[in-house]
């Protein structure tokens, strides 16, 4: 927990106008009453922002996180109703509305002046935000793993245990009896000297004049009756019937339907064209100039696409219409070359003497890598449902980052942020794609063009050809052997640096280390794709890594195992993928193993996959996974992403690549972008440690070592390393390349 | 005007006969169960049946299925409300994530159980192939399906060996 004080808390809270709600410590007549009106029905007592007490004895667990797949709603909802003591059936869950009472950037920036962690990327977002948007905080963000370790830690657990608190003080208070006496259990608070006994609810309107406390006491992982169970996620029933309710499905009185193009060349603006083309055809309403897109209102998605389609749009040039992808890899090149060659490599980690070292090398093995851009192609394309009236731009989508788009939509409509309602509707998928508000600026400002409600779809074409990408990059590595074959030293240069900082960072007990970067940026706009920089990072470091245990003549868990010796927790889970995948038993002909390891987002994990080579396809047969997340609030959710992360993982390293031609993104739907299918997904085992260790994500670190893992276990099967994705771009069909003395 | 039964309601559609089964679904008839995400029969989301046989509805023109009978993820389960064997062991193994598939993988599912009640592996891969789950689900479902089969076929058929 972090270091606060009531003081503290409470002076950032009148100074900043919203900075430090988090949910502890709001006293009644202060904070909780802005938001009171938004979340409590009659009867029902606000403690705070995060839990409300009904008069039927349900709690409601209020969430500040979108829920996109990740069980989200559920665990945080486990972690305040376990401190809490709750009677977990008769606790329900909603997702905070889109309200700056609810920023999870007040969680960090408020309560952190101790060690809550908070991804740099997103203290970045929300300085941005901060400074530009309005002076209160516009964020409330579902990304980085951050929900569990921060909102959850941070927030739920110190809400509900600070609820306890006062119901506890609220009985001993009425019965006139010591709370050394006094017990809280499924929802009732019990006394234990006579048969008093009281629920919840009948204690909520005492116990909401108290003054809650600055400092709960939080359970041990002993205590836990709730956090680390299998209990069954909320949101699963509603998504086996069709009830779900995602963006696309939003439904107004008098809605109309539009989908939009954009310049293929990213940015370039419209120069003309001809409205009169396509105003006669049936159900088109109108046509709107976005600037840099032409947007086609009608009264279905179909007729809106199809004239859409039929309308030739000419757009401006800008000199990016002749990029190619192959310049984009020259100039990384020729970048991170000239960095070298003028001294001015970045330095972003280094330790002894790496360039001393590499002249006493035994043998020196070096090796470059490259990874193309990717699209984040979440099943549910781009949508947002608008509305203006009544001066209030009322919006339906499904976002990460509610609070920051409202602010984006009213500084783009020049409207008061107080006017933007957004009502978050499930993601069908996030992935990081949802944390960028472009398509609910297009969908508020066509709506601010005509009198009626407007449903904006994008094509599948348009979500592949206009997302945020995941970096192309190169890495060139050069590590130095003693005459053991032991590393001494170890020198990376990349291309291209983001978040977070440590993804290219190694646990390995290397003496002498150099990472270093070049800048080189391109036209393509870059987004938080999947664990962000770990997805090419992790590639890179354990491919590395198990070329040089290789050379060293070593297998490669061993070789790794050796020098994570100061690294015990590395350790462990790199034992336990190993020893769950039987590691060294052979396999049939044509199979081969691979083993990776990766940190990120607080969490170890490493995996083993098992692939078969039939006729030159890659079919990964069996993933172990090895999981230490510190603890699994919700050990089959935990399992979940895994499984998750790493069928992500597998596709992108198997199949996708967004390629740039004549400036454009050439793939467009999921013919040229593939995904992994049923046929090719692998069975996959996940195993939890729980070590107790501060809590990390579970998101995204079932992805980063996954890559690596498939290409150690090809070049196991056949000989062939792999050094750039996607591996559909090599022929593994010839025979030659098998080499018998590494199976 | 087409006419089309879907989930045994009549419907009197006034549409351009080209239009998508999809798009007749979720804004004329206002069932939104059924999903967009490719267009292009690429990805399953948009899977309906078609006298009991699964399509892909973003690929087929309204015009296609005029006189048949359509049933999408609202009416798969029973008229009272009772959800379909492969509904419930969706919820046993806590299949979806994000869920935008699911409506599709659920119709595949129980298209591929009405055919053969004990699939195999490859059978499953043969079936479900079609439809992308980007949030990587493929293993529950595998599961789903397997259990799903061991409930309809009731205990008497229990004994017989499922294939994986
Ligand atoms: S939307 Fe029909 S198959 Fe993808
Ligand atoms: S559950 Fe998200 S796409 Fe399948």
């Amino acid at each position: 927990m972090g270091k606060w004080s009531r003081r503290a808390f409470i002076s950032a809270g009148v100074l900043a106008g919203g900075v430090v709600v988090f949910g502890v410590a709001i006293r009644p007549g202060n904070r909780a009453d802005k938001v009171a009106g938004l979340i409590a029905g009659e009867d029902d007592t606000v403690f705070n922002v995060w839990v409300k007490i009904a008069p039927d004895n349900r709690i409601t667990a209020i969430v500040p996180h979108a829920e996109m797949g990740q069980g989200v709603h559920t665990t945080l909802a486990m972690m305040l109703a376990d401190e809490m003591d709750a009677d977990w059936d008769l606790v329900d869950f909603m997702e905070a509305p889109a309200h700056k009472e609810y920023a999870n950037y007040a969680l960090a920036k408020g309560y952190a002046v101790g060690d809550v962690d908070f991804p740099s990327w997103l203290i970045d977002t929300v300085d941005g935000f901060f400074l530009t948007a309005t002076k209160a905080m516009n964020l409330q963000i579902t990304g980085g793993s951050t929900s569990v370790p921060t909102t959850g830690q941070a927030g739920m657990r110190v809400a509900g245990a600070a609820t306890k608190a006062v119901l506890l003080q609220a009985a001993a208070d009425s019965w006139k009896v010591p709370l050394t006496e006094l017990s809280a259990q499924k929802s009732m608070i019990v006394h234990s000297g006579s048969s008093k006994s009281a629920t919840y609810a009948e204690l909520a309107g005492a116990a909401a004049e108290l003054s809650q406390p600055v400092k709960p006491v939080l359970k041990t992982p002993d205590q836990y009756t709730i956090m680390g169970t299998d209990v069954q996620r909320f949101d699963v029933p509603p998504k086996v019937d069709g009830s779900a309710r995602f963006g696309i499905d939003a439904v107004l009185p008098g809605m109309k339907y539009a989908t939009v193009k954009a310049s293929p060349v990213f940015g370039n603006a419209v120069k003309s064209f001809d409205e009169s083309s396509i105003q006669d055809m049936p159900g088109v309403r109108k046509v709107v100039n976005l600037g840099d897109a032409v947007a086609v209102v009608a009264d279905g998605y179909w007729q809106a696409k199809k004239a859409l389609d039929q309308l030739a749009i000419e757009f401006e040039r800008n000199g990016n219409e002749t990029v190619e992808q192959s310049d984009i890899f020259n100039q990384f090149a020729a970048d991170m070359d000239r960095a070298v060659s003028d001294g001015e490599e970045i330095t972003d980690f280094e330790k002894g003497d790496a360039g001393a070292a590499m002249s006493s090398a035994d043998s020196v093995v070096e090796a470059e890598y490259r990874v193309p851009y990717l699209s984040h192609a979440p099943m549910e394309p781009m949508n947002c449902t608008a509305w203006l009236h009544d001066d209030v731009c009322e919006l339906w989508t499904g976002t990460q980052n509610p609070l920051g788009f409202a602010a984006e939509v009213a500084s783009a409509l020049d409207m008061d942020t107080a006017n933007v309602q957004l009502h978050n509707e499930y993601l069908g998928g996030g992935f990081g794609r949802r944390a960028f508000p472009d398509y609910t600026i297009q969908a508020a400002r066509i709506a601010a063009e005509v009198p009626y409600p407007v449903k904006l779809i994008w094509s599948r074409e348009e979500d592949m050809r206009h997302d945020h990408y995941r970096q192309a990059s190169i890495s060139r590595f050069k590590a130095a052997l003693d005459s053991s074959g032991k590393p001494i030293a170890w020198i990376n240069q990349y291309v291209e640096k983001y978040d977070p900082a440590e993804a290219p960072h190694i646990p390995y007990g290397i003496d002498n280390q150099f990472i270093h970067y070049a800048e080189s940026k391109t036209h393509v706009p870059w987004g938080f794709w999947r664990s962000v920089d770990h997805s090419l990072h992790a590639f890179f470091t354990e491919s590395f890594i198990d070329e040089v245990a290789i050379q060293a003549g070593d297998d490669p868990y061993k070789y790794r195992r050796n020098l994570l010796e100061q690294a015990p927790r590395f350790r462990d889970v790199l034992d336990l993928a190993a020893e769950k995948s039987d590691w060294g038993a052979p396999l049939p002909e044509n199979w081969g193993r691979g083993i990776a390891i990766h940190r990120s987002f607080g969490t170890i994990v490493a995996q083993v996959v098992e692939v078969e080579i039939v006729d030159g396809t890659v079919f990964p047969r069996r993933a172990i996974c090895a999981v230490d997340a510190g603890f699994a609030m919700h050990p089959d959710g935990m399992k979940a992403q895994m499984e998750s992360g790493i069928i992500y993982g597998l596709t992108a390293a198997l199949f996708s690549d967004i390629s740039i031609r004549h400036g454009a993104v050439a793939q467009s739907n999921f013919h040229d972008y593939q995904m992994l299918r049923m046929n090719q997904s692998p069975e996959i085992e996940t195993y939890i440690i729980n070590s107790g260790e501060k809590v990390g994500g579970a998101g995204e670190p079932g992805t980063p070592a996954i890559a690596p893992a498939l290409v150690n276990a090809i070049f196991n099967a056949t000989g062939k390393r792999i050094r750039e994705l996607p591996v559909r771009l090599h022929d593994l069909t010839n025979e030659d390349l098998k080499s018998k003395d590494v199976a | 005007m087409i006419n089309l039964t879907i989930n045994g309601e009549p419907h009197e559609l006034d549409v351009d006969p080209t239009t998508p089964l999809l798009w007749v679904i979720r804004e004329q008839a206002g069932l939104n169960g059924t999903k967009f995400g490719c267009g292009i029969a690429q990805c399953g989301a948009c899977t309906v049946h078609l006298n009991g046989s699964p399509i892909r509805s973003c690929r087929t023109p309204v015009q296609a299925v005029a006189g048949k009978e359509i049933t999408t993820i609202e009416g798969v389960g029973s008229i009272d409300g009772e959800l379909h064997p492969v509904q419930q062991a969706w919820i046993d193994e806590q299949v979806p994530q994000c869920g935008y598939c699911q409506s599709g993988q659920v119709m595949s599912a129980v298209a591929l159980l009405a055919k053969n009640p004990s699939p195999s592996d490859r059978d499953i891969d043969l079936a479900m192939s079609g439809n992308v789950c980007r949030c990587g689900t493929y293993p529950r479902i595998r599961r789903g399906i397997k259990k799903a089969a061991i409930a309809m076929n009731g205990v008497a058929d229990s004994g017989e060996k499922i294939n994986g």
